[in-house]
């Protein structure tokens, strides 16, 4: 082998030999590349990005409903000063008065329709595809809970502004889950913390929207990520190549104007 | 000690008597805390344990070697089939020591866990399912209620909770029953459909609004029936449903007069009313969250709710 440069060196000492030195302790560099660099299907669309693209809304949630929590107080006594309640008095706190607050509100409040949206769409490309079947089962079923606890964001997060929209859609969504059959009426309770919406409930659904439920869909995108990553990306139902039929020999892009040297398929 | 070439790290059997030990000195260390009685039981159960203890380290030395059968997995059990007979002959132990172990650790730590876990998740239900009775609301004056005619009351069910308890009631006063008792007919405002706040078929006269101590606010309406902004249930005088998706009729408070005041008592949902005013028929059932059946069939899906329970 030839001599190493002095550009070589000095990468293979500032950046190479440190993170060599952590992969060997955690495997943190190997994963990551098992995990970004990864075998995907030559016939794949956009329409494999939805999954990703949901992931990036429920992120965008993360990061403004972390700064959102900053400001919002989930109290449903009356404010002396505003003589409206704490919650919604600080919602217009947010919205109007303070800087930007009116942006990153705005991005949590439509962001939560774009990530509800964003799941179905990704559901049903995964539908279509027929990608819930042998051997993604599992995948398909946690991407179910995690539609289920997406839901249930909704629906928690849809009480926080406390104003007449808000309550009287969380009485209506409360009495519907009181409707199920046997246990409706105890859930029903439960959700409004007692036999009507009260002083506790406000507090109630904000530890359910911000803590309970953060964690939950947290954990569950981890292990669908880590079985999307595990089992690689399908085929879509009319691939050739999934058919066994050979694809007929593709030129790369810039052959012709003799940029590209090696027409045999490269590195793969 | 007993075998001089044998290499093999020197092992005493097996004791149960360092526990009782243990415990005797703990004891004698808490008592030398907080009372002689206690320390003095302590060294006895020390000594005793101790003794006992020491026999059983010397029970080689002394030369009576119990039969201590040797522990082993039982991993011979997927032995082949040709030689039962072998397998018959040496029984291995089903239960060794190591699965004992294991077996222990998984169940303290379930029982650990189940201590901690089973009170905080008892914290985050039952608040909602007990101490959820209400104190009795007093209305005013029986002169604010004119016969015949609806009023919109609306009262805080729990004053120290603040304007979150607020609840609207239709009182309308029917005069006396046939055996001269006084008669209201209270109709709670929230429909029966999914709890949205129904509201009355007829113009508030607010020139007439008045206010009675403790947060009650009293408003005449000329209304005949009631609908629902939701999603369009109707009922009529007597809170029967007309149209609509309510699955019964509007649910109502029973009453008393202490000093000549209106006072609410409990609230409770109505199957169906026959009849109007002081004469009417009410099936009376517990109340149930709104959408639920409370007669009929469909009402066997609902077997038990909350309020049967907790009152």
């Amino acid at each position: 082998m030839a001599a190493k440069s002095k550009r070589q060196t000095l990468v293979d000492t500032a950046v190479l030999a440190p993170l060599d030195w952590i992969d060997d302790r955690t495997l943190a560099v190997t994963g990551t590349k098992w995990f970004l660099f990864r075998k995907v299907p030559r016939d794949i669309s956009w329409a494999q990005t939805l999954g990703s693209a949901t992931l990036t809304a429920f992120i965008v949630q993360t990061l403004t409903g972390v700064i959102l929590a900053m400001y919002y107080q989930p109290s449903a006594a009356i404010d002396p000063v505003t003589g409206k309640p704490i919650a919604y008095s600080s919602i217009e706190h947010i919205t109007n008065d303070l800087t930007l607050g009116w942006l990153v509100r705005g991005m949590h409040r439509w962001g939560a329709s774009v990530f509800v949206i964003l799941l179905f769409l990704h559901m049903g490309r995964v539908f279509l595809f027929g990608a819930y079947k042998h051997p993604r089962e599992l995948t398909w079923i946690t991407g179910v809970l995690l539609l289920a606890t997406g839901m249930l964001m909704g629906f928690t997060g849809y009480l926080l502004p406390w104003d007449q929209t808000a309550y009287w859609a969380t009485v209506v969504g409360i009495n519907l889950n009181g409707t199920a059959p046997f246990a409706g009426p105890w859930l029903a309770q439960f959700l409004a913390s007692g036999p009507e919406i009260g002083a506790d409930t406000l507090a109630k659904w904000y530890a359910l929207h911000m803590l309970l439920l953060p964690g939950a869909i947290i954990g569950l995108i981890f292990v669908h990520i880590y079985l999307v990553t595990r089992l690689g990306v399908v085929s879509p139902p009319w691939s050739r190549e999934a058919a066994g039929r050979e694809r007929g020999t593709v030129a790369p892009a810039g052959t012709r104007a003799g940029l590209v040297r090696d027409t045999s398929g490269g590195q793969e | 000690m007993s075998d001089p070439g044998h290499d093999t790290p020197h092992l005493p059997g097996p004791s149960l008597w360092p526990i009782g030990f243990a415990v005797g000195v703990a004891c004698l260390l808490l008592g030398l805390v907080i009372s002689w009685i206690v320390a003095a039981i302590g060294a006895v159960l020390a000594v005793v344990f101790g003794l006992l203890w020491a026999r059983d380290v010397t029970r080689d030395v002394r030369g009576e070697v119990p039969e201590v059968t040797p522990e082993t997995r039982a991993v011979a059990d997927v032995s082949s089939p040709g030689a039962p007979a072998v397998a018959a002959e040496a029984p291995l132990p089903a239960y060794t020591r190591s699965r004992f172990l294991e077996a222990t650790a998984l169940g303290l730590g379930a029982a650990i866990g189940a201590v901690v876990t089973v009170p905080v998740l008892g914290f985050m239900v039952l608040p909602s399912f007990t101490n959820v009775e209400e104190d009795d609301v007093d209305l005013g004056p029986l002169e604010n209620f004119p016969e015949g005619e609806y009023v919109i009351a609306t009262y805080l069910a729990n004053p120290s909770q603040g304007e979150v308890t607020r609840r609207t009631v239709f009182v309308r006063n029917n005069g006396t029953t046939e055996q001269n008792v006084p008669s209201f007919t209270i109709l709670y405002s929230r429909c029966v459909h999914l709890g949205c706040p129904v509201q009355p078929n007829g113009p508030i006269d607010e020139d007439a609004r008045k206010e009675v101590d403790g947060g009650v606010e009293l408003r005449p309406v000329l209304a005949q029936s009631f609908g629902c902004p939701c999603h369009g249930g109707q009922y009529n005088s007597e809170g029967n449903r007309t149209a609509g998706p309510p699955v019964r009729s509007l649910d109502r408070y029973t009453f008393s007069i202490k000093d000549g005041r209106l006072v609410l008592g409990e609230l409770f949902a109505v199957g169906n009313v026959s009849g109007t005013g002081a004469t009417a028929q009410i099936s009376r059932y517990p109340w149930s969250v709104p959408g639920t059946h409370v007669d009929g069939v469909e009402a066997w899906l609902y077997p038990i709710v909350p309020s049967q329970v907790t009152g």
